[in-house]
Formats: structure tokens, C-alpha cells, sequence
């Protein structure tokens, strides 16, 4: 009930502010612009090939949609420190956190409750990329359910990404440094899938398995595999986890 | 209602809060006063759960404030310095939204509400941003948040630091109409302050409580004595020092008079001030001397025990007591 109640108005905030509306513009026009390229190379590679006589079409999942998810998960690396920094860092300077402390609020409702606006928040911008996708739908016939299982990969890895934000967002009362480290973390993630392509020694394995990025291959492709989706999960309670242990240092140093 | 047994808070390196005991009582006004960095707030925080001690226990309406810190939250209001304010949402939105998270049962929310926002007179801005009033309206916004869930206690800290008077007087009479239903502890460094709404004082100064006690009892214990300005003028001519001297000397002879300070002599007018013993009514006393002698006696009034004096002898005893190093420490240093 409180957690709603602290959901709620830190939603409120978000479209009270610039912020909600210049990330979603931000990621419409991206987005906007990774589809439209997509299309527009699908469609000169099936003019190719009906020209080489080949007799089965190209896959619209295979060609656009996988391709269109995994660059959104990429923009999702930028907006998510967009939306996180000001969750905890504002509150500090501007001392309303001795509000939400001094209520009779635990600790896990407050962050929960924060989460879970930037959370809703990150869906209603996915929200605006299925515009996209329901192009595809009125002019070709795509196979719906991996591109659900991909909706899924996008929506667990915002999760994930958001808790580590929130838990940046109570080290500092400086939104800008908030929202610069988690940046910087969130890119930190993505490239470190990159080793994977060194060397397959054990080490890099799991330096790979840290990835975020790593995981949403599978649900880029349409794959629901239950590895990579407890890998988010563990990663959402993880940061959430951090951001109590770092909520309680507040009072301690405070 | 408060009970406080040697709460100390210990940082890395200092000591805001030294060994603090004292107990309110209900519907009581309470002052903590002291200066700047003297471990108020500190104080303020560990009562209202916000951190924990480092020592020592208080309690709130009989929870400790470490066992059961949901209890004490639920019955204490508290008005940060600066106040918690959320800019870009309006008046009674933001009271209703500290109403839903200080746990006001939703059916009796709105009323309350009402309740608090005509006590606090802000009914009129009630629909506008919190962000566009000005910092009298913000601060008794910051009021309303703090007795929205009908507390207990109410815990203020600098209620009216950065007012203009105006809106320091209105503050303040704001508080004292609140005392009847809540038990009021507020800080403050500003001393008028203190005597105008507190019945009793506490007295904070590096950490270390220097005195409680009710606002007679402080002044009567430290003066008993009335201290009385003088300012004389010759009946021609400008002041000598001789006859500052004499002025004095004629002073000091009125009876209950124990000491005569000479304070300035310019413009033609020698200013002294007298201080005498207790009990001892002296003012027609030094006027019959001054006019009997043929000097014009400008002006003759009782100085009053303010706070400020009773303050600054508290703190300075402290300070002398500790930090500055004997004379003849200094003056040793002096020969080598």
C-alpha cells in the first residue's frame, strides 16, 4: 500500500518534470529511426533476392524485428540513467528524504515504491516502440510470440538496470553524478560481453556472464531461455538489495 | 512524553552529542537552545528515528526510539530545518501524500487535511505549487506535514530560521497555539525566541547539555541581581575624567550598589552601568544622588535577564574551562 502510494508520486514527479517527455521523445525518434532503416534494408534485401529467384521470402522476425530489439536494448543503456538519477539523489539534497525516513515507511516499501515507478515509466516508453511493430502487423504477418518473448528480454533488462540506478542514485545527492556513474556502469555491462570474443577461457566466461547484453541475445531471437531470465531476476533483487544495505548507511552517516 | 538517558552520537572523529539526559513532560513547549553546530539537530534526528544513537536511549510516548522505531514514527511530527518539501506539487496533494505515508486511516484523511491546512492558514494556496509560495507559506506547509497525522510530539528544528519578522511573529504564535494538543520541542540559536514561546529551556553547547530548567528558575539562579543603566550628564560643560570619576564614586556610595561600571563618556554624557546586590530596589536611589549632586540625569533603566546574557555565561565558563590555558601557563611561555 505505501509502496503504491511512494510509486505514485514519484510518477506524478516524472510528468511534472521535462523528463518523462524528453526521454520518451528521445527514444521515439531513435527508435523511429533503427525501424525505418531495418525496413528499409529488409526490403532491398527481399528485392534481391525475388530478383535472384529465390522462392522462400526472407523472416520479417528474423530481418527487422531482432535487429530493431537489440538496438532498442542498446538505447535502453542510455535512457535508464535518464530516468533513475533523480530517484534518491534528489530527495537527499533537497532533504525530503528526512520526510520519507522519519514516516513510519520501512526502508524496503520506499525503494520498492521508486523502483517501481522508473519501472512503469520504462514500460510506457517500450510502450511507444510497439507503434513500430504494429506497422509490421498491417503490412506483412509476423510471428507474434517471439517478438513477445524479445518485449520480455527488453522489459527484464530495464528491470535489471534500473535497480542497479536506483542503488547509484542513494550514493550521491547530485543527480548529474548519479546519472553520469550509472551511465557508465550500464555501458561497462554491455562491453563486457565483448571479451567473450578474446579468448573461451573460464575467466572470460564468466566476465561475459556479467553481461547484460549477453542475456538478451537469447530473447532477441525469440529463445525464452530460463537461464538468462533468472540471471535478470537475480540482478533486479541484487540491485534493489545494494540499494537498501546503502539506504541504511544514509542514516548512519547522516 | 520524552525520555532521554544519556543519548550520545559519536562520529569518526568528534562527539555531536555528549551523554544528553532530560525528560518532557506532555503538552509542554521546550527550547533547545544553543549555537550553531552545538548538537541540536543531531539530538533532533536521534529522536525522531532518523538515526540511530551511539549510545544511551530515548523514548517517545514510551517506545524506544532503537526497539521500536515504527512506533515513535508514528507519533512524532518533525519539521527539518529546511522544510521537506516536494516543489513541483501543490499544497494539498502533498499533504494528503504525507498523510497516506504517516499512515492517516484514508476515510478521516480528508478532513484532516482541511483541519491542518486551516490551522496552519494555508487553506487560500491550497491548490497552488509548493514551488511558487513564498518561504512563510512554505514553512508553515512544512507545519502542516508535521501535525497532519495528529502527533504526539511535535519536533521542530529552527522553525523560523530565515523569516522576515513578520512571518517570524506569525510562526511563532502558530507553535504556541499547537502546544495544547501536542508536546513541543523546537531549536533554535535565537534567543528572544526561546523566551517568547518556550516554558522550559535546555541549554545544548558542544555537544553537552549546560542547563534545563524553566525559564524563571535559568535567569533567577544566575542573576540574582538587577543591573540598571545610567547616563549622566554635567550641568555644563563636557565630561571630564575627573568627574566621570566623581559620578562614580557617588554611585557606588547609594546603598545596595555593589559595583559601578563606567561604560563610555561622549556627546557630552558619561553612561555607566550598576549592578546591585539582590533583593535591593536601587533605581530611585541612584536617581536622588544623581540630581541631589546637580548633574542631569539622562537616562535610567533596568536592563532585564535576557537569555543572551544567561547564554553567553553558560557557554563562556564552558569554554574558559577548557579550551584557554591558565595565565600563568601563558605567561611562562612569555619568558622562555
Amino acid at each position: 500500500m505505501n509502496t503504491l502510494t511512494i510509486a505514485r508520486k514519484e510518477l506524478s514527479s516524472y510528468f511534472r518534470s521535462p523528463i518523462a517527455y524528453g526521454v520518451m521523445c528521445f527514444f521515439a525518434l531513435i527508435t523511429g529511426f533503427f525501424f525505418y532503416s531495418a525496413v528499409r534494408f529488409f526490403l532491398q534485401q527481399s528485392l534481391q533476392t525475388t530478383m535472384m529467384g529465390q522462392s522462400v521470402p526472407l523472416n520479417v522476425n528474423e530481418w527487422v524485428v531482432r535487429n530493431v530489439l537489440s538496438n532498442m536494448s542498446v538505447v535502453g543503456l542510455f535512457i535508464i540513467p535518464m530516468i533513475t538519477m533523480r530517484l534518491f539523489a534528489e530527495e537527499k539534497r533537497t532533504g525530503t528524504i528526512e520526510l520519507l525516513v522519519t514516516s513510519p515507511l520501512r526502508d524496503g516499501e520506499i525503494i520498492l515504491g521508486k523502483w517501481l515507478a522508473a519501472f512503469i515509466l520504462y514500460l510506457a516508453i517500450l510502450g511507444i516502440s510497439v507503434l513500430n511493430m504494429l506497422v509490421l502487423f498491417a503490412y506483412g504477418n509476423p510471428d507474434w510470440r517471439p517478438m513477445a518473448v524479445g518485449y520480455l528480454g527488453l522489459i527484464l533488462q530495464g528491470g535489471c538496470l534500473l535497480a542497479i540506478g536506483t542503488f547509484i542514485s542513494t550514493a550521491t545527492r547530485n543527480q548529474i553524478v548519479a546519472g553520469v556513474a550509472t551511465f557508465g556502469v550500464c555501458l561497462l555491462l554491455w562491453v563486457l560481453d565483448w571479451v567473450s570474443s578474446f579468448e573461451s577461457s573460464t575467466l572470460f566466461t564468466i566476465i561475459s556472464y556479467l553481461s547484460v547484453t549477453s542475456h538478451f541475445e537469447s530473447f532477441a531471437r525469440g529463445v525464452l531461455d530460463s537461464k538468462d531470465a533468472i540471471y535478470y531476476v537475480s540482478m533486479i533483487v541484487f540491485g534493489l538489495f545494494l540499494t537498501a544495505r546503502s539506504m541504511e548507511s544514509i542514516r548512519w552517516r547522516a | 512524553m520524552i525520555k532521554v538517558e544519556g543519548l550520545t552520537k559519536r562520529y569518526a572523529r568528534n562527539v555531536a552529542v555528549d551523554h544528553i539526559s532530560f525528560e518532557v513532560e506532555k503538552g509542554q513547549i521546550v527550547g533547545f537552545l544553543g549555537p550553531n553546530g552545538a548538537g541540536k539537530t543531531t539530538t533532533m534526528r536521534m529522536l525522531t528515528c532518523f538515526m540511530p544513537p551511539t549510545e544511551g536511549s530515548a523514548q517517545v510516548a514510551g517506545f524506544d526510539v532503537r526497539e521500536n522505531p515504527m512506533e515513535v514514527k508514528r507519533r512524532i511530527g518533525y519539521l527539518p530545518e529546511t522544510p521537506p518539501l516536494y516543489p513541483e506539487m501543490e499544497v494539498i496533494e502533498y499533504l494528503n501524500f504525507v498523510g497516506r505515508i504517516k499512515g492517516v486511516p484514508k476515510g478521516s484523511l480528508k478532513g484532516r487535511i482541511d483541519e491542518v491546512m486551516q490551522k496552519c492558514a494555508v487553506t487560500d494556496v491550497r491548490n497552488k505549487e509548493i514551488g511558487k509560495l513564498s518561504k512563510g507559506y512554505r514553512q508553515r506547509v512544512g507545519l502542516a506535514q508535521a501535525i497532519v497525522h495528529n502527533p504526539d510530539v511535535l519536533i521542530l528544528d529552527e522553525p523560523t530560521s530565515g523569516l522576515d519578522p513578520h512571518q517570524i511573529i506569525e510562526t511563532r504564535d502558530l507553535i504556541k497555539g499547537l502546544s495544547g494538543d501536542h508536546t513541543i520541542i523546537l531549536s533554535t540559536h535565537i534567543l528572544p525566541e526561546v523566551e517568547q514561546t518556550c516554558q522550559r529551556v535546555m541549554i545544548i553547547n558542544r555537544g553537552k547539555l549546560v542547563a534545563t530548567d524553566t525559564m524563571e528558575n535559568l535567569s533567577s539562579r544566575l542573576h540574582g541581581a538587577e543591573t540598571v543603566a545610567v547616563e549622566v550628564l554635567p550641568r555644563d560643560g563636557s565630561p571630564s575624567p575627573q568627574w566621570v570619576e566623581s559620578v562614580q564614586q557617588k554611585l557606588e556610595r547609594v546603598p545596595g550598589v555593589s559595583r559601578v561600571v563606567p561604560k563610555d563618556a561622549k556627546d557630552g554624557r558619561a553612561r555607566f552601568t550598576v549592578e546591585s546586590q539582590k533583593g535591593s530596589h536601587v533605581r530611585p536611589e541612584l536617581a536622588r544622588a544623581v540630581i541631589e549632586s546637580g548633574w542631569q540625569l539622562n537616562e535610567l533603566h533596568g536592563m532585564g535577564l535576557s537569555l543572551e546574557e544567561i547564554f553567553l555565561e553558560l557557554t563562556a565558563s564552558k569554554d574558559q574551562a577548557t579550551s584557554e590555558p591558565a595565565p600563568e601557563a601563558v605567561a611562562q611561555e612569555a619568558v622562555k
